[in-house]
């Protein structure tokens, strides 16, 4: 299976890439790790009259902490993460995820904004990025502006990038002290898109009780979902069983999968509740708190 | 367009299509056909090759067009000198292989997994070839032959001599 | 000639039972295998084919022009075009039933071939075939074979009678069974399902035909398991006379039984090769191999076993409806269209029995054989399985207590059993107690009952399979009137080393090694110098090919009697040399010896030099044997295979904590290589049992075109294998060895299942049919429990 015919630039600079996106606008999709575009344009579902081939642009290659924030640049693979001793031990729901997005060798090209932007309903870093309120650094020719992940991600297969723009940065908060999380995935095997998948994130406060909550689903809807009722159920106190419980059950009530050969939409919406009640359990249990099983 | 790749140590300097995929560009433009085709989604892993001696990528989901001034190694690479290198030793003599078909893409993905982890455990192996199919072997061999590698491959302790 | 049989395997063997590497593995290593793509001809031109998106549906026009505008295409073909030179239609290899070769007036399944482009390139092979303009008139589709059954939408209007039942076949006692197991004591009846698979070896199917004008030779480079099968069969097609065929099989990536029918796309190629007099090659995506080539099982089976209330069984009676998709492309045997299903009453002394098939079509993809099947003896190993384990839980019996019961006796050897084979040999009470013994069952299933007592789900799966292979004698066998024989040519050199070729053909098995082993044991070389060819039709001996586990029993026995015959001769050479009487001269110790003088000795390469240098008088010079070998019965390779699972009832995950396979093969050749192939078949297993399905929807879309929805496991979620074995040799075989490489498919589907449903038995789930997805097993532990809390 063979990609119809396209024409292909490899910008060298950055600049050069911003004045290839303006002038093909919606003729052109940016390339960097190709995992999800490349398959798609083989089986002819995509056919970009132009490639702009971002993977010159080295300076594009970061995994970095600054001003108080994670900043993964657009050619940043999801190796690079799931290598990162940083990452491994400041980002636990970071370091999760980065070891199940599709199978270990599409992850050595794939990147992490390349996976935000095409947006895929089973994505696992859309998930990820919302339990975290990440943020897109997205530059156009008329600028630069910083859009939350919730305003990101539009739609199936769809975000806030609008012709001529490129996704440059994807920004996580660098997590306060008594911060943990976890990503749960189930899958039918390895490289399978997710059955269902729950990301959650906690930083507890020195009373113990949950300051900062994120819980988001993922192959539960058009496109990663906030569950927004499970963090008010643990926003504010000490974590109990029941707590856990009410988180999951919100999950299950926003869940809205569709059916597939992985599941139907009843299996899906309680494997979105077990999923975030493991998660929810996971993050305690790495933040020290027990007896929640 | 022109291209110029470095495969297994040597600069070829081709024209391709930019739709050339380079498992396609590296069978038939060089006629290197250790590398294979399996599939059509990226699932099946034997089309792997090594990018710029760090990453292990499928072929069937590059460009030609994306290896431009870039190195690659595949398969037939892998025999320095005439030996055989510790991977393809493992594999031989663990009987790692049956069909053949998944053998290159395995090696080339072990051998970056074994330069990222030289002394990997049964699980880290397993999950490190979880984006390679094979039919015939069930893996378990494939295991006991990254194992042998990464075993023969270690660093052998210097002898002093008092 | 009558078959000579050995002593029983000595300890010290020279090559046989030698796990000694494998010698075709140098060049595969170092990527040096030739498999069908990597073959070029000047001049090749590519063939890509155009696919119906319906499943039933009236071809009304198909216009080229679009296509035939692109800049290096060089023709388009259709069923039009080919049924002008008698191609439209080829014959299946079952010969009950034919199929399009391209779709002549309507299609009957999605993705049938519909036309085919020939053009400069692969690219733009592709590109117009997605510009050839098809106008269809969609027709209702059937894809239940319960609704094929009524008749209401008949497929076939090719055939003479208007229905869609393809056949009827039966064997057994109908009314004996049905009255034993009315008077039974217990009885179980269950409709278990084994579901449309598709094999997926990761070679795709292809073909480069070459038709050189010069020579009047059509050459076809071809993904065959059986190439002298298909150069015959192209011959009769085609009418191109055999000797002007040259059919090369080159390395397989696997096969599996899915490269051994005849697809469109081999046709298609071919006919354009002869037509155009340039070489065309066609090489097959993923999306076609699963859409279109030959599929494997869709066998639905009510079961029924009759027993006394101690457990002894008295009936077994099987009904099945098959499914064989658009055509019945069922590779089978002509007298076995449902293959080798008598082997259903499996590993037990059943005293009487029954079993009927009807078969129909639908509109899905043709075939029915395949993925190490046997000829469906995967199909009735997993019903006799399952259907014994749902006895033993209505006796509340423990499940290795009613076989050890009811398996047939070591003494009854040869068994003819109720359903007509007669099964060479076995102990399958040794077996399964070393079994149960290895797997340290009993402590098992202690650890079983604490674990209820915490609610907890741990299952133990118990599979005692016996098969059918080897096929097979001329009095029953053949494939499309050729006889199942096979053969094998050894020719020995001056200096000591030899060649010999088979008519089988190794996708992976590694024939290249144990066909070496089983020659150098017979005669004295080394292995390592005895160099093994495959797969050339113009140089190897007729055979029917390597499938249903046949190469052992038969081009196995065959190396054997031949090497036998060279031995002969040399024992006259010998004679010769030492100057004794040919009747004083023995075989001992891998050396020919004037009895009771072991110093007055010689070797097969002193024999072999003398051959061609100081030949025996009245004997022709040279040193070279050739065997046909036409088996005398079925081979009855058996196992004991047990399971042990833990499902996680929260999100129906089963993990496969441990599984060990035992597995009773008769002579083993390579013990290494049997494992392997052990290795292999219960990873294929473990996916049927759990995650592999084509599934068609009731609009007749297949679901599962790629990869990513027909599913192979990876290494993360393939459990451990445990193997051992126990040896009853074949009393029939030359070398006693019965085959192996499908026994493991064969058996273990169900002891993964066993283990499941054991596992929930405590919830009141008897029956889940495959693939046991995670949702499958949620629902029924929800189902049983009634809610199911976070």
């Amino acid at each position: 299976m063979f990609p119809a015919p396209f024409d292909y630039h490899r910008p060298g600079s950055l600049d050069e890439t911003l004045v290839l996106l303006a002038q093909y606008g919606g003729d052109a999709r940016v390339l960097a790790g190709g995992q999800s575009l490349i398959p798609a344009m083989r089986f002819r579902l995509a056919r970009p009259a132009v490639l702009v081939d971002i993977n010159q642009l080295d300076e594009l290659a970061y995994v970095r902490e600054v001003d108080g924030m994670l900043a993964i640049g657009a050619l940043a693979r999801d190796a690079a993460l799931e290598r990162s001793s940083l990452i491994e031990s400041s980002y636990p729901l970071l370091f999760d995820t980065s070891a199940v997005v599709a199978d270990p060798v599409v992850r050595q090209m794939g990147t992490v904004v390349g996976s935000l932007c095409h947006n895929d309903p089973s994505g696992d870093w859309s998930v990820t990025a919302l339990a975290s309120r990440a943020q897109v650094v997205v530059r156009g020719s008329t600028g630069t502006r910083v859009v939350p992940i919730d305003e990101f991600l539009v739609d199936s297969f769809s975000t806030a990038v609008a012709e001529g723009e490129i996704a440059l940065e994807v920004r996580f908060p660098s997590p306060p002290p008594r911060t943990s999380g976890s990503y749960q995935k189930i899958e039918r095997k390895v490289g399978d898109f997710a059955t269902s998948a729950a990301a959650a994130q906690i930083t507890l406060g020195d009373d113990g009780t949950v300051a900062q909550i994120g819980i988001a689903i993922g192959a539960a809807g058009p496109t990663a979902t906030r569950v927004a009722d499970a963090e008010s159920a643990l926003r504010g106190i000490k974590p109990t069983k029941d707590a856990i419980r009410a988180a999951a059950d919100a999950a299950r009530k926003i869940a809205d999968p569709v059916a597939d050969p992985r599941g139907s939409v009843e299996f899906k919406k309680d494997m979105a509740g077990v999923l975030v009640g493991r998660a929810l359990l996971a993050a305690f249990e790495r933040l020290g708190v027990g007896g929640l099983r | 367009m022109k291209i110029s790749v470095t495969v297994n140590g040597k600069r070829y300097e081709r024209d391709v299509e930019p739709r050339t995929l380079l498992a396609y560009f590296l069978r038939e433009s060089l006629g290197l056909t250790g590398t294979h085709v399996g599939c059509d989604t990226s699932s099946c892993g034997v089309c792997v090759v090594v990018l710029d001696g760090e990453k292990a990528v499928k072929s069937c989901t590059m460009l030609a067009v994306m290896a431009d001034g870039h190195e690659i190694m595949t398969i037939e690479g892998l025999v320095q000198g005439g030996v055989l290198h510790p991977l393809q030793q493992g594999f031989w003599d663990q009987h790692g292989l049956q069909c053949g078909y998944c053998t290159p893409g395995m090696m080339m993905t072990s051998w970056v997994l074994l330069k990222q982890n030289p002394n990997p455990s049964e699980a880290e192996i397993r999950e490190g070839l979880s984006g390679n199919l094979c039919r015939c072997t069930g893996y378990q061999n494939i295991v006991k032959a990254v194992e042998q590698a990464a075993a023969a491959m270690q660093p052998q302790p210097v002898e002093t001599v008092a | 000639m009558s078959t000579t049989i050995e002593p029983t395997p000595t300890p010290e063997r020279h090559a046989m039972g030698k796990s000694m590497k494998r010698k075709e593995d140098p060049r595969f290593i170092r990527g040096h295998g030739r498999y069908l793509d990597d073959f070029t001809l000047p001049g090749m031109l590519w063939m890509s084919l155009v696919h119906s998106p319906y499943p039933h549906a009236r071809i009304v026009k198909i216009d080229k022009t679009a296509a035939l505008a692109v800049p290096g295409v060089v023709a388009v073909l259709t069923g039009e075009d080919l049924a002008a030179h008698n191609l439209a239609w080829i014959p299946t290899f079952h010969g009950y039933d034919k199929q399009m070769v391209l779709a002549v007036g309507k299609v009957l399944y999605q993705y049938q071939e519909v036309a085919g482009v020939i053009a400069s390139s692969r690219e733009i092979a592709q590109d117009a075939a997605e510009l050839v303009d098809v106008e269809y008139e969609p027709l209702d589709p059937v894809v239940n074979p319960f609704q094929s059954r009524d008749d209401k939408i008949i497929l076939r209007d090719d055939r003479e009678n208007k229905t869609n039942h393809i056949y009827h076949w039966e064997v057994g006692k109908r009314e004996e069974t049905d009255a034993a197991i009315a008077a039974s004591d217990v009885s179980i009846k269950e409709r278990i399902v084994f579901q449309r698979c598709h094999p997926a070896p990761l070679e795709p199917c292809g073909i480069l035909a070459d038709m050189n004008p010069a020579t009047g030779r059509l050459t076809l480079y071809l993904t065959s398991q059986a190439p002298h099968a298909h150069r015959t069969v192209v011959s009769l097609v085609t009418g191109i006379p055999e000797d002007k065929i040259h059919v090369i099989s080159p390395d397989l990536g696997g096969g599996f039984g899915n490269k051994v029918p005849v697809y469109p796309g081999y046709v298609v190629s071919a006919a354009a090769s002869v037509v155009l007099g340039v070489p065309v090659k066609w090489i097959e995506t993923r999306t076609e191999n699963l859409t279109t080539t030959g599929f494997a099982r869709d066998y639905h089976m009510d079961v029924e076993i009759g027993a006394s209330k101690d457990g002894r069984v008295t009936a077994l009676k099987v009904a099945t409806v098959a499914d064989h998709g658009a055509f019945d492309a069922a590779a089978d045997p002509t007298k076995y269209p449902a293959g080798l299903f008598g082997i259903v009453t499996g590993s037990y002394d059943f005293p009487t029995a029954f079993t009927e098939l009807d078969a129909y079509f639908t509109n899905k993809a043709p075939g029915g054989v395949a993925y190490r099947c046997s000829f469906r003896v995967t199909e009735a190993s997993f019903a006799i399985e399952r259907g014994m384990e749902l006895l033993a839980r209505k006796l509340n019996m423990d499940p290795s207590e009613l076989r050890l019961l009811n398996f047939v006796k070591k003494e009854q050897f040869p068994y003819p059993s109720p359903l007509g084979f007669v099964y060479d040999s076995g102990d399958y009470h040794m077996t399964l107690r070393k079994a149960l013994d290895m797997i340290g069952y009993e402590d098992l299933r202690k650890e079983q009952a604490q674990k209820r007592e915490r609610g907890e789900l741990m299952g133990i799966g118990i599979s005692t399979f016996t098969e059918a292979v080897g096929a097979g004698p001329s009095k029953h066998f053949d494939i499309m009137g050729i006889k199942m024989f096979d053969s094998a040519e050894i020719r020995v050199h001056p200096t000591g080393s030899a060649i010999l070729r088979a008519g089988t053909k190794s996708q992976g098995q590694g024939h290249e090694t144990t066909w070496a082993q089983i020659a150098a044991e017979e005669l004295g070389l080394d292995p390592q110098n005895i160099m093994v060819e495959e797969g050339d039709t113009d140089t190897a001996p007729y055979g029917l090919g390597t499938y249903a586990s046949r190469s052992t029993p038969v081009a196995g026995a065959a190396i054997a009697m031949a090497s036998r015959k060279i031995r002969e001769k040399a024992r006259k050479i010998a004679a010769h040399l030492l100057e004794a009487a040919v009747d004083d001269v023995e075989w001992t110790n891998y050396k020919f010896q004037v009895k009771g003088q072991p110093d007055h000795a010689l070797t097969m390469q002193e024999i072999a030099f003398a051959a061609y240098t100081n030949p025996a008088p009245d004997s022709e010079p040279g040193l070279e044997a050739t065997y046909y070998y036409d088996p005398p019965n079925l081979t009855f390779p058996y196992g004991a295979y047990i399971a042990v699972v833990d499902v996680d009832r929260e999100t129906g995950a089963v993990k496969v904590r441990r599984f060990l396979a035992i597995d009773d093969c008769g002579t083993v050749i390579n013990p290494m290589i049997v494992e392997g192939q052990i290795h292999g078949g219960l990873t294929e297993g473990f996916a049927i049992a759990f995650m592999q399905e084509i599934v068609y929807d009731e609009s007749g879309n297949n679901l599962n075109t790629n990869f990513t929805e027909y599913l192979v496991p990876t290494s993360l979620e393939t459990p451990h294998w445990e193997t051992s074995s126990t040896c009853t040799p074949s009393p029939h075989h030359p070398i006693g060895a019965k085959g192996v490489g499908e026994s493991p498919n064969v058996g273990s589907p169900a002891a993964f299942v066993n283990a499941v449903m054991d596992a929930l038995a405590p919830l009141g789930v008897t029956h889940i049919d495959m693939p046991l997805t995670r949702e499958k097993v949620w629902r029924a532990v929800r189902d049983a429990k009634g809610t199911l809390s976070a």
